[in-house]
């Protein structure tokens, strides 16, 4: 029998998660109350509005599939013993990857050109968060810092960027033009474009699913999360990455160099929020358009706790979090009492209990369970 | 050209925008040099700034606007402590965390309270605090030197000259009093502290009070005077910027008043520059908008000077170690 204070392994794994999620629903269910509404109604309009229909689903799966990478890419600097907050940034800056080499190698036949796009994206996602970490490694600034100061520099710079260079001349609207165009008619695919599930049922099957975003990109995030979990658990250099993350003295003693790592961990972790272009520029709006990201970096930062920086229970946060967001927007339509910002409150709890305060049930808990078995 | 940068009007507006700056600068000065990391300060002021709109939109009346808010900051400002004294949960994770939470409910709550999308209806003059004269300045704004100056320094609202007095109070009560001596012990050594037979959740929580009332002040001037409403997230990234600022000032309180006022200007001349041309040339105003951000990365690499936080900051305390 282990230790009294700690718990099995399962326990570890779902039920503080659960119980936390439970703790910060009802709380977000007194907020319900307290705006005068009934929460067991809302929570049912959010279930109904997510997974009762397949325009739901859709939704729901677009929003996971950016979870899933701003996550993964929370998850792969924690296990480096590093808090990056900068996916905003850096999946903002990624989009000027995609749309850059979208734009300028647009002649290029897109079996070519979407990879290269998608190769564009990483890289200026992992050059964003690169120099955190090597101002980190290098020179001693803390990270933490170093990543806000990174997504205010990148939101200024876009502006200046999407504005001054990438703004068709004579267009108000403060973004990009179109990096591509489908004809599902002709099966005419040109740019950087990835085509919409709909797009891509109606122009193979001549099907007409209901009008979402989902695109193959989810499919992307879901071979990238089995990624993830292969390099961390199974290559040498995840393994450094592991180890200077739970015991760096050791690390070194081990002959691992910190420093390198801080570095590789950190540019892996943009390069993944980067990837979050692939399905927001590339896969759903289809042009780089002002402050595109919407908080998704931050969302990563309560599905990689919530998922406890394990691959598969990113994804099943982020699934949750598609949930909550698909359900909170149809919830702000059916009730308009309850605007669409009740998500961000859940998340904050999330990350409240889940990050700041999992500590809390743990004592209690392995009372409890103790004293079953005794 | 020197009344473009140097003028009565800029000057002014730096001093307007250094406010909220200032008061979240000295929140983070006390909270860190009590070993206390604090990325919510963002969340706080938002939230101050929402029951100071909410509060004054209601009742009519900026002194209990103010009241409101610096409750409903400290309540925010108690959790983080709860999280990070009591359960010696990670702070910044906690400060995300309040950050969301402020966002999330000031939208919420306000779209229930006034229908309005998240904001709160203007406020009329009795509920917000206004520009004030000081005394006798008015008489010599019309003075040629003199008078531009009398301009810069008067016509304020009171928080800010209550602002400005802070920061000598936070000097000397952390240089010259046996509290502050004793709030930087716990943020340096905690351990030797402890072993004096001073409570170090004791003081932390002081801190973390303290750090919770400035906030609420720095939001209800952001919202009853800087502005006339609550728009949401109308604070706009200011409590990052006082991270920024208590950075280039080595977490001391002078030095943090020199680096708002720094951030203030060129958040001022942000402002005027816009589609400003000199000659031909245009200086785009997002390269002002970030370089306080990038001062700070350049600052922390130690490109130029060095900044050291202090040492026990961000880690819990617990005895048995």
């Amino acid at each position: 029998m282990s230790a009294r204070g700690e718990l099995p392994g399962w326990a570890d794994v779902a039920l503080i998660p659960a119980l936390n999620l439970i703790v910060a629903l009802l709380v977000s269910g007194v907020v319900v109350l307290i705006i005068g509404e009934n929460p067991l109604e809302a929570m049912w309009i959010m279930l109904k509005g997510a997974v009762g229909s397949i325009k739901g689903w859709g939704y729901l799966l677009y929003y996971a599939t950016n979870f899933i990478f701003t996550g993964l890419a929370v998850a792969v600097a924690f296990h480096a013993g590093l808090f990056n907050i900068g996916g905003e940034g850096q999946a903002y800056f990624a989009g000027l990857g995609a749309t850059v080499v979208g734009l300028s190698f647009e002649f290029l036949p897109w079996p070519l050109l979407i990879p290269l796009a998608i190769l564009a994206s990483a890289l200026f996602g992992a050059f964003w968060g690169f120099v955190p970490g090597y101002l980190q490694a290098k020179r001693g600034s803390h990270i933490v810092i170093t990543t806000i100061m990174f997504n205010f520099i990148a939101s200024s710079l876009m502006v200046y960027i999407i504005n001054y260079w990438l703004r068709p001349v004579g267009k108000m609207a403060v973004e990009s033009r179109a990096i591509g165009s489908f004809d599902f008619q002709t099966f005419d695919l040109t740019g950087a474009y990835i085509p919409s599930f709909r797009e891509l049922t109606l122009a193979i099957f001549g099907y007409r699913l209901p009008s979402t975003p989902l695109n193959p990109s989810f499919f992307l995030a879901l071979a990238v999360a089995w990624g993830v979990w292969y390099f961390l658990w199974r290559t040498k250099l995840g393994y450094e990455v592991r180890a200077v993350g739970a015991n760096t003295d050791a690390a070194i003693y081990a002959g691992i160099r910190p420093q390198k790592i801080i570095m590789v961990a950190m540019a892996i972790s943009g390069g993944l929020a980067g990837l979050l272009a692939v399905n927001e520029v590339m896969g759903a709006q289809h042009r780089l358009v002002l402050e595109y990201v919407q908080g998704a970096g931050f969302v990563g930062i309560a599905v990689a706790l919530m998922g406890r920086s394990h691959p598969v229970g990113i994804v099943l946060a982020a699934l949750l979090f598609g949930l909550l967001y698909q359900g909170g927007t149809e919830l702000s339509f059916a009730k308009p009492e309850i605007n669409r910002d009740m998500i961000v409150v859940i998340q904050g709890l999330v990350i409240l209990f889940m990050g700041a305060l999992e500590q809390t049930f743990r004592p209690w808990l392995s009372a409890l369970l103790f004293k079953a078995e005794d | 050209m020197l009344e473009l940068f140097l003028g009565a009007e800029t000057l002014s507006s730096t001093i307007r925008l250094s406010v909220p700056l200032i008061l979240a600068c000295l929140a983070g000065l006390w909270s860190e040099r009590s070993g206390i990391v604090d990325i919510g300060l963002e969340g706080k002021m938002l939230i101050g700034a929402f029951a100071a709109a909410s509060t004054a939109a209601f009742y009519g009346n900026a002194w209990l606007a103010l009241l409101v808010a610096i409750v409903v900051s400290l309540a925010f400002a108690l959790v983080h402590g709860y999280a990070a004294i009591n359960q010696k949960g990670n702070q910044v994770v906690s400060g995300v965390a309040i950050n969301m939470l402020a966002a999330g409910l000031a939208v919420v709550l306000g779209n229930e309270w006034f229908r309005e999308g998240g904001r709160t209806p203007p406020l009329p003059e009795p509920a917000r605090f206004m520009p004030i004269d000081l005394p006798g300045f008015s008489a010599l704004y019309d003075v040629p030197v003199l008078g531009a100056l009398a301009r810069i320094v008067s016509g304020h609202s009171l928080l800010t000259y209550i602002t400005i007095a802070l920061v000598p109070l936070t000097a000397w009560a952390l240089a010259r009093t046996r509290f502050g001596l004793r709030l930087r012990a716990v943020g340096e050594n905690p351990h030797a502290v402890d072993t004096a037979g001073i409570s170090v959740a004791r003081l932390r929580y002081q801190a973390v009070i303290i750090a919770g009332v400035l906030c609420g002040i720095a939001g209800t001037y952001i919202a009853t005077s800087l502005s006339a409403s609550f728009v949401r997230d109308m604070t706009a990234g200011r409590g990052f910027m006082a991270l920024a600022a208590l950075i280039f000032a080595n977490w001391r309180a002078w030095p943090a008043l020199w680096a708002c006022l720094l951030f203030g200007y060129l958040q001022a001349m942000g402002t005027r520059l816009q589609g400003v041309k000199f000659g031909t040339f245009e200086i785009p105003v997002q390269f002002i908008n970030m370089l306080p951000y990038v001062m700070t990365v350049v600052l922390l690499a130690g490109f130029i000077g060095k900044s050291i936080p202090p040492k026990a900051s961000g880690i819990p305390y617990s005895k048995d170690r």
